[in-house]
């Protein structure tokens, strides 16, 4: 039924890409096709770097895309769009101005006269529950009644379309709960002019709280994975069960996807090659999850949105969590599952020292760069080779930042592993032992 | 009694009738009118070369000395913001414009005032020929070049780093140029641009002398004023008159704190991040009588009103089609770019020439290398006056920065030391020096460090307090003591802000040097050997191949060092002993 209703925002096979060094592209967005209905709050939701912030800057018209068009009312999209107003993660407020100022400052750039701004920004402050603050600086507000002038920044100019990157990520729990509600009674209730909403988000609960459709992005690079409908009725019970199935169904689609995409049957293990990005993991939190799964409370296996509810992490901290431990062979998804493997379970039961050597062997045995710098190690004569020598290596597949920040993770692996050792002054790795 | 007092105090407030206030507010808005009309028409009265201006020791006459500089600074002032928000904005917003403004400020910030004057005078006396327009012309550009560049660079660093958010909904709400920049950059940039002023002013305090006083054509044009009437003291060894001079000056600061700097520091507070609210904010009287008076609300409004419109002035108002315009993809053609280059290139092969040519045409070799030595006898005092210094501030820095209550206090004395200018110190050093038989060699030295050594305190004291408490604690708690406390936790945290500090104090000094080597007091002239001397020697007879040697040497040494020195140890410091991990 929504798809009968006049388009708004309309994006064609849009491309985007980034230079990376000279001649060198990276590609965050690949032929994505999107619409937006009126009437329809749509969630974009992706891991970090799956170029969902990207796509809403582009639908903006903040940054243009590489290739694609993009349509707003039918009309192409050029610049920063009249009609749309977005809601920013970090709020984005000027420190300098009050409540009151920052609220007018879209009005002002529309050049509306100075008693008008006022009223029409006391009456956005009024409805989003800020009355009493106009004349305080953002300084003095706590981090959601700041996001709420964020808000009535936004909604004061009527906008068309409301744009928010990640709105409520900033926020904690219970706040961004009670913003949450109070957004969906003001769309309910029409005291708003907006005829639709697009919000990034990486938090899966948030989005089934909120959206009637979900766009699901896969990275590297970011392409539609999925589009859900959400038909829920507002407002939207999170022990319901349907509400349950939905997240549930999100969580195994969004993990299962890297084995699909492989096509490998069967095999669920992760293989990774010398070009495959790391995740940024602690070892300590690895150990915690391991530990965890393998604690009696959960006997070796896990639900992954019960994980994730239990250890109160968005899916930017989990996903790769789980993604390491399925590298590691410690773990694999099972039915929307995470369960230990045999090695897993061993690791789980045993000591700090124990715990090194097995994770010394795993690293050796299944992170293709690993085994390779300590195989350059062992061929040389001083058994010395400097960093730099192995980040030009690494950019031979990755851009230059990712190189560094892989090459770091590993080094701190190695480290951990005492599978070699580290200068950082002299950005040597060694097998010396310091 | 009291509350009596307040009751009535308040309660006159509601009535419609102006308020004690109001009078103090009005009658000082007139007079300091009054004072500004007189005093600009004496700095244009007629005026031949030649013609030498009155001058007298006199006491009496000081006040309207202090308000000749008063306007003088004011007017410098103007132009530097003026400046600052021309060429540093243009930098930030073109890449090419960046590439010539910044480093030509760079080696601008290097050059010594008196050689800027001696070498720009010709050209205001031209402009305004029969006046007294030209030389004050002069010399507000003068105190001006002692002004503007450490403004310009800290307004540019600042719009380099507005967050991307700000930008971004600047962008989304169709912010024009002319509105992102007063409600955006400006006062994002105005903590940092505002402790650049005060700086600044400092600075310009300290040339006083030297651009009060304007040689052109081996004739010397002593402009009234605050920092000329301080040369006649050191001529005539008058020591009343040094005490008389300094009790106007301090005024003179005063008057500066309160209407300009107080006001603008209550203002950038209410938005600092970082300011743990230190309990009292810093009084002003302007403040206060913003507050109390009737008059001065309506002249509140009326400023906000006025800001109002222009801030959102209609023609400056962003119309839908540049908004479209911004976002178009800017590439540049291969050939504008090859055309940049061999502009680029043309233009620093062709002013080297002009350099080299100038020189050696009109001077030899051999005068170059002398010019070189000398460059390097001067490298060799601000060496020695760094380390001197450093050995001396860096504990009392330490020391103060770890008592916050000391610190408080401290910090707007040593602001007001920092604006104290050298000269005055020269009858206690000439003295000295003459009274001891001392080497003059040696002992000038320390007047080099005086205006400069200052920074190097300010950094360590804010570096000091800076440390986090729980380092302090923790390292009291492993019971490190003496030495080793200063060897693994002081001198380490306090690294990044003390090489801040010496690099401006080393900067500065360069440019004392030719204040510094020449030290007069009375019919006594002591001139040390040096590249200072050298310069000043050569103002003074308004020598110009010398007086532009002179300063491509500095210029020379000082960027080289500030290469590969400074610019190395900056480095070290922010990625070894950065404490924000």
């Amino acid at each position: 039924m929504l798809e009968s209703r006049p388009i708004i925002v309309d994006l064609q096979s849009i491309n985007k890409s980034f230079k990376k060094a000279e001649h060198q592209e990276l590609l965050v967005l690949d032929n994505v096709n999107f619409k937006l209905h009126e009437g329809e709050i749509v969630a974009l939701l992706g891991k970090s770097g799956s170029g969902k912030s990207t796509l809403l800057r582009i639908i903006a018209g903040l940054i243009p895309p590489t290739a694609g068009r993009v349509f707003y009312r039918n009309k192409p999209v050029k610049g920063p769009v009249y009609g749309m107003a977005m809601v920013f993660q970090n709020f984005a407020l000027l420190p300098w101005l009050s409540v009151l100022e920052n609220v007018e400052i879209g009005l002002e750039a529309l050049g509306i006269p100075k008693d008008e701004r006022r009223a029409r920004a006391l009456h956005a402050i009024d409805i989003i529950g800020l009355d009493g603050f106009e004349s305080a600086y953002p300084k003095e507000l706590s981090g959601g009644m700041r996001q709420r002038v964020g808000f009535a920044r936004a909604l004061v100019i009527n906008p068309d379309v409301l744009l928010m990157d990640e709105p409520f990520s900033a926020l904690d729990v219970l706040t961004a709960d009670n913003l949450r509600t109070d957004l969906l009674d003001l769309w309910q209730d029409k005291k708003t002019n907006t005829n639709g909403i697009i919000f990034v988000t990486h938090n899966i609960e948030e989005a089934v709280f909120l959206a009637d459709r979900i766009v699901i992005f896969d990275s590297d690079p970011g392409t539609v994975m999925a589009d859900l409908k959400v038909n829920l009725e507002h407002p939207r019970n999170d022990q319901d069960v349907p509400y349950r199935k939905i997240v549930d169904e999100i969580y195994g689609l969004m993990l299962s996807l890297p084995h699909a995409k492989k096509g490998i049957a069967g095999i669920r293990f992760k293989h990774i090659d010398l070009a495959y990005r790391l995740p940024d993991v602690n070892i300590s939190e690895l150990s915690g999850l391991i530990e965890m799964i393998g604690s009696p409370e959960y006997e070796g296996r896990v639900g992954l949105a019960e994980l994730a509810e239990a250890l109160h992490l968005n899916i930017d901290d989990l996903f790769p969590l789980i993604e390491l431990a399925e590298i590691f062979r410690f773990s694999q998804i099972v039915e929307g599952e995470v369960e230990l493997t045999l090695a897993g379970k061993l690791f789980a039961d045993s000591d700090i020292l124990e715990r090194k050597k097995m994770f010394a062997r795993h690293l050796i045995k299944y992170i293709p760069f690993a085994k390779r710098i300590r195989w350059v190690l062992d061929e040389r004569p001083g058994h010395r080779a400097s960093k730099e020598r192995f980040l030009a290596e690494l950019e031979d597949f990755l851009s230059e930042d990712e190189a560094e920040r892989v090459l770091k993770v590993i080094i701190e692996w190695g480290r951990y592993a005492e599978i070699f050792a580290y200068d950082d002054k002299a950005g040597m790795l060694s097998l010396e032992n310091p | 009694m009291r509350e009596l007092q307040t009751k009535i105090f308040t309660g006159s407030r509601t009535l419609t009738y102006p308020n004690f206030w109001d009078i103090v507010a009005l009658s000082t808005l007139l007079a300091a009118l009054v004072l500004v009309a007189w005093g600009a028409k004496q700095m244009a009265v007629p005026y031949h070369v030649g013609q030498t201006l009155p001058l007298s020791l006199d006491p009496h006459y000081l006040p309207r000395y202090a308000l000749f500089t008063f306007l003088r600074m004011s007017v410098a002032l103007l132009f530097s913001l003026l400046f600052t928000f021309v060429f540093a904005t243009w930098a930030a917003k073109s890449r090419r414009a960046e590439q010539i403004i910044i480093p030509c400020i760079d080696i601008f910030q290097s050059l010594p005032v008196i050689a800027i004057l001696s070498i720009t005078i010709v050209g205001f006396i031209k402009l305004f020929p029969g006046s007294l327009l030209g030389p004050e012309c002069a010399a507000v550009f003068a105190i001006f070049t002692s002004q503007v560049w450490n403004m310009a660079l800290s307004f540019y660093q600042s719009l380099c780093t507005v967050p991307k958010e700000l930008k971004e909904a600047a962008k989304m709400f169709h912010l024009s140029a002319w509105q992102r920049f007063w409600r955006i950059e400006v006062p994002f940039a105005t903590p940092g641009l505002l402790w650049n002023m005060m700086m600044s002013m400092s600075a310009s305090w300290f040339f006083l002398t030297v651009s009060e006083s304007v040689t052109v054509a081996d004739q010397t044009i002593t402009l009234p004023g605050l920092g000329s009437y301080i040369a006649l003291a050191i001529k005539h060894a008058d020591l009343h008159a040094v005490g008389y001079v300094i009790l106007a000056m301090l005024v003179v600061i005063l008057i500066y704190d309160q209407l300009l700097f107080r006001p603008l520091i209550h203002w950038a507070e209410k938005f600092r991040v970082e300011s743990e609210s230190s309990g009292e904010t810093s009084f002003s009287l302007f403040n206060f009588i913003l507050h109390k008076t009737r008059l001065m609300q309506y002249v509140g409004l009326l400023w906000e009103k006025t800001s109002d419109l222009f801030v959102n002035v209609r023609f400056l108002r962003q119309s839908p089609e540049s908004s479209a315009r911004a976002i178009k993809k800017k590439r540049e053609s291969f050939l504008s770019q090859c055309l940049w280059k061999i502009f680029v290139g043309l233009l620093l092969a062709g002013s080297l020439g002009v350099l080299a040519w100038f020189i050696f045409t009109t001077l030899s070799l051999s005068i170059f290398f002398h010019a070189v030595v000398l460059g390097a006898i001067t490298g060799l005092r601000v060496l020695t006056v760094l380390i001197v210094s450093s050995l001396i501030w860096v504990p009392v820095g330490v020391w103060i920065g770890l008592r916050p209550r000391v610190a408080e206090k401290a910090q707007p004395i040593v602001q007001l030391l920092a604006s104290f200018p050298a000269n005055l110190l020269f009858p206690i050093v000439v003295s000295l020096i003459v009274r001891f038989h001392l080497n003059v060699e040696i002992w000038v030295t320390p007047l080099m460090i005086l205006g400069t050594q200052w920074y190097i305190l300010f950094n360590v004291i804010a570096g000091a307090s800076a440390i986090p408490k729980d380092l302090k604690q923790a390292v009291d708690n492993f019971g490190l003591k003496g030495w080793l406390w200063w060897r693994k936790l002081i001198l380490p945290a306090i690294f990044p802000y003390y090489v801040t500090g010496a690099i401006t104090a080393a900067g500065g000094a360069w440019n004392t040097s030719i204040v510094a080597e020449v030290a007069s007091w009375g019919d006594t002239t002591l001139r040390a050997t040096g590249l200072g001397a050298y310069i000043t020697k050569y103002a003074q007879q308004g020598n110009f191949p010398f007086i532009v040697l002179g300063m491509s040497v500095m210029c020379f040494y000082v960027l080289i060092l500030n290469r590969f020195v400074w610019r190395r140890l900056y480095l070290l410091a922010m990625r070894r002993y950065s404490l924000t991990l």
